[in-house]
This record gives C-alpha cells, sequence and structure tokens, in this order.
C-alpha cells in the first residue's frame, strides 16, 4: 500500500503534465468542432440546395468514419499529399472534424427546439433578424444546448486517449512512459482512469448546475 | 392628414401556390375606430392581418399606414414597432418575465433606458389588470393572463394600431372574458384596432363595423347593428346564423 502511494506521488507531476496536454487538446478540439459545427448547421439551415448536399455529405462521413481512423488518415495519409502535421495538431484536426459534425447536429436541434412563434413575435414587436437571434432565440436554444454539449465535452476528452496512437504525449502516454520504467501497471492506469473521470464528471456537474440555474421557472418541472 | 384614414387597404391580392387566399381585398380603417373581420376558417383573414406588418407579403396591393406603404417599404422594422400585434397562441418569450416581455421591446427596439421603460411596463400590466405577476414566467400563467400580457406587450409601443389575431381561441372559456374586457376597454379609450373574432357579443357592442370575409373576398361589410338586423347576402345569413347556433347569442 505504502508502495502505492509513494508510486502515485512520484509520477503525479508527470501525470498532470499529461493531464495538461489532454486539457490543450481538448480545448482546442471544442473550439474546432464548435466553429466548424456552428458554421456546417448554419450551412444545413439556411443554405441553398447545394450547399446543404454539401453540409449534409460532410456530416454523413465523419459521424461514420471511427476516430482511430480519421487520426491515423490525417496523421499518416495527409503527407501523401504535401500535407505534414505534428502529432499534437493532427489530432486537433481530426477529431476537431469529427466533433463538428456532431455539434452541428446539436446547434440545429436546439435552435429548431425554439418555436417559430417566438420568432414571430420578435419580428412584430419590430426587431430585426439580429436583434431577434440575439435577445430572443439565442437565450432560449442555449438552454436546449447545454445537455447535449455537456456529452460531447465527454466524448471529446475521452476520445482524446486515442491521439496517443499517432504519438501524441498526452496523459495516456506520459503514464505508459511511467509504467515501461516501473513494471506497475494497476496503480498507474488507475490513476489515470481516475483524472479522466475528474475531468468528464467535474465539468459535467459545472455544466448541470448552469443548466439549472437557467432552468426557465413553470417549465420542465 | 385629418381626413384621410389611418389604414388603407387597397386590392390586396395573395395566393399561396394554387390556393388564393386573398383576392382584391380593400377596406379603410380611421383612427379610433374597431372593425371585427369574421370568416370562415382559411379564407384569409390571418393573412390578411399579417400582411399588415408584413409577416406575409402580399403579391399585389398596396397598405398604407397613414402616408407610409407598408408592401414595399424598405424599413418595416419602423413600421412594425407602430403596429401592436396580438397573436392566438400569446407569441410571449419563454424565457423572460411578464415585466421582462413588456419591457424588451422598449429597451431593445426603442432603446428607452431601463428605468423608464420599467415604469411604462409597470403601468402597462396594471392597466390590462395584471399587478402583482410581474415577476411571474409565461408558463406560470393562465392563458388569460399570457394574453394580457401580450396585449400590455404590445401597447407599451405606444402603436398607431392594434391588430388582434383570434386573441381568445386559444382560451379556456371562462378566461375569455377577461381578455375581452381589456379589449373592450382599448376601443372604448379609441385606440384603434382591427380584430378577427368570432365573440360576437365583442363585436356588436364594440366594433364600428364588420367585416365578412370569403374565399379572400369581403363579401360584406356594415355596421353591428345592420349586420345582425339586416344583411343584404344570404351568405352573410347564413354564416351569422351559424355563429349564434355554436356561440349563442353573444
Amino acid at each position: 500500500m505504502l508502495d502505492f502511494f509513494e508510486l502515485v506521488q512520484k509520477s503525479l507531476p508527470t501525470l498532470l503534465e499529461g493531464t495538461f496536454v489532454t486539457i490543450k487538446l481538448t480545448i482546442l478540439i471544442l473550439a474546432l468542432g464548435l466553429v466548424l459545427g456552428l458554421i456546417i448547421a448554419f450551412f444545413q439551415t439556411y443554405g441553398n440546395k447545394p450547399v446543404r448536399l454539401l453540409a449534409g455529405i460532410y456530416d454523413r462521413i465523419f459521424r461514420s468514419v471511427p476516430e482511430l481512423v480519421l487520426l491515423l488518415l490525417v496523421f499518416y495519409g495527409l503527407p501523401n499529399i504535401g500535407f505534414r502535421l505534428s502529432p499534437f495538431y493532427a489530432a486537433v484536426l481530426a477529431l476537431g472534424l469529427r466533433s463538428a459534425a456532431y455539434m452541428a447536429q446539436i446547434f440545429r436541434g436546439s435552435f429548431m427546439s425554439v418555436g417559430s412563434d417566438q420568432l414571430t413575435a420578435a419580428y412584430s414587436l419590430g426587431m430585426g433578424e439580429y436583434k431577434a437571434f440575439i435577445y430572443v432565440i439565442f437565450p432560449q436554444a442555449i438552454r436546449a444546448f447545454i445537455p447535449p454539449f455537456a456529452n460531447e465535452y465527454a466524448i471529446i476528452l475521452k476520445d482524446t486517449s486515442l491521439a496517443y496512437a499517432i504519438g501524441v504525449v498526452e496523459l495516456l502516454r506520459h503514464g505508459q512512459y511511467i509504467i515501461a520504467v516501473e513494471y506497475k501497471p494497476l496503480p498507474i492506469f488507475l490513476v489515470i482512469a481516475a483524472i479522466y473521470f475528474v475531468l468528464t464528471f467535474g465539468v459535467a456537474r459545472l455544466l448541470k448546475m448552469l443548466e439549472n440555474k437557467l432552468k426557465i421557472p413553470g417549465i420542465g418541472v | 392628414m385629418s381626413d384621410k384614414p389611418l389604414l388603407r387597404i387597397i386590392n390586396l391580392k395573395k395566393r399561396f401556390g394554387d390556393k388564393v387566399v386573398l383576392d382584391g381585398i380593400s377596406f379603410d380603417l380611421n383612427k379610433g375606430e374597431t372593425k371585427v373581420i369574421i370568416g370562415p376558417s382559411g379564407t384569409g383573414k390571418s393573412t390578411l392581418l399579417k400582411s399588415i406588418n408584413r409577416l406575409v407579403v402580399p403579391d399585389e396591393g398596396e397598405i398604407w399606414l397613414g402616408d407610409t406603404e407598408i408592401v414595399r417599404c424598405k424599413n418595416i422594422n419602423a413600421i412594425r414597432q407602430q403596429i401592436g400585434y396580438v397573436f392566438q397562441d400569446f407569441g410571449l418569450f419563454n424565457h423572460l418575465t411578464a415585466l421582462e416581455n413588456v419591457m424588451i421591446g422598449l429597451t431593445k427596439v426603442k432603446k428607452i433606458p431601463k428605468k423608464e421603460a420599467l415604469e411604462r411596463a409597470r403601468y402597462e400590466l396594471n392597466r390590462v389588470g395584471l399587478s402583482g405577476i410581474e415577476d411571474l414566467y409565461p408558463a406560470q400563467l393562465s392563458g388569460g393572463q399570457k394574453q394580457r400580457v401580450a396585449i400590455a406587450r404590445a401597447l407599451a409601443m405606444d402603436p398607431k394600431l392594434m391588430l388582434f389575431d383570434e386573441p381568445t381561441s386559444a382560451l379556456d372559456p371562462e378566461l375569455i372574458g377577461e381578455v375581452l374586457a381589456v379589449m373592450q376597454e382599448l376601443a372604448e379609450s379609441n385606440m384603434t384596432m382591427l380584430v378577427v373574432s368570432h365573440e360576437m357579443g365583442f363585436a356588436r357592442s364594440v366594433s364600428d363595423e364588420i367585416i365578412f370575409i370569403e374565399d379572400g373576398k369581403i363579401v360584406e361589410q356594415a355596421p353591428p347593428e345592420k349586420m345582425f338586423k339586416d344583411p343584404e347576402n344570404p351568405r352573410t345569413r347564413e354564416f351569422l346564423f351559424k355563429l349564434s347556433e355554436l356561440y349563442g347569442e353573444g
């Protein structure tokens, strides 16, 4: 038992270094997913036919190909056409492109959850499209956005461990390095699992609190 | 300006695909008048109202609000601020309290300082008999209360004209009275109102004229006494008879 704590204490700084990389990966993937997802959602909702079709094809492809295949494709495949990325940015790109397809669906769903009567009422007060979106649509859509977003966040965080496969030195790989030296897989993997758990569960709790705070009285009680 | 009607509709036409919804509607509404539009469902009453603040764009015709033509005007948002619109299904903003619902048009569209807007919103809620529910959300209000908040929200914008699109048809029977009472008071205070409704009691006691529309055309328009006692068109007679059967004497 003492061994266990000693080992954890000794390896924690290295693991936290890896955790930092994992968090950085997660944030960048989230950012890419959010921005690109919003653009795709916009195209799918308001675009003309060819644009909608393109957005639809994007959506289908990135929701149908496994993350690991995407990672390998971007990191090992793209250099063949002269597009070479570091493992870290290859992971951001591959996982971010995948996430964008899901985020687009989340955006679409949350905007569509706001009834068209809300928009009509906003127009009737003399609001233009921009004001109607900022003051009426967005504040209601964000409430529908949070729960599926929390879900997507958890998926992204956990999927960053796949970046291990293309050599990104994140949490899991830092752990592997320690195991390679210490020959003690169980405690190290347990600590790694615990760190993933805290990151996933902690942020999920925060988002849940935000969701409750934003709950509209009288609805969904 | 004085003898010009507040609202003048000239030969309004609209079709959706093959269906002709408005087929040459023309009428005037003077300042301070209340006119009630009746007619079978699907005959263009709502489309007519929506055309007036261009939530629907007519194919042909003109709509004049004072000196401004609405169908082709550039700044529709400025026009909409002058026209209060009350919807059948209330259209209250779900994420805002009753008070905030009334305030938002003042602060975000008219750019009135918050303190002033707050006072005005309280005044309007009080006017429709809703003091004390300022901080409740739409989902916590009854249908009648919701519709009165919606009326207060429209009134707060100082509209020249109020449009009511079947304001009581989504309400439980015992809640209709409170909304009609507010509308009656408004009409008596010389608000200019155009009301789509089958509340014949209201039409009879409040309106200056009843307009009967069918298949996108005005079949008959007359003051209520004439309309009820001696309608000219047999079709009007038939429709009014059916209404009275459905809703009682009214």
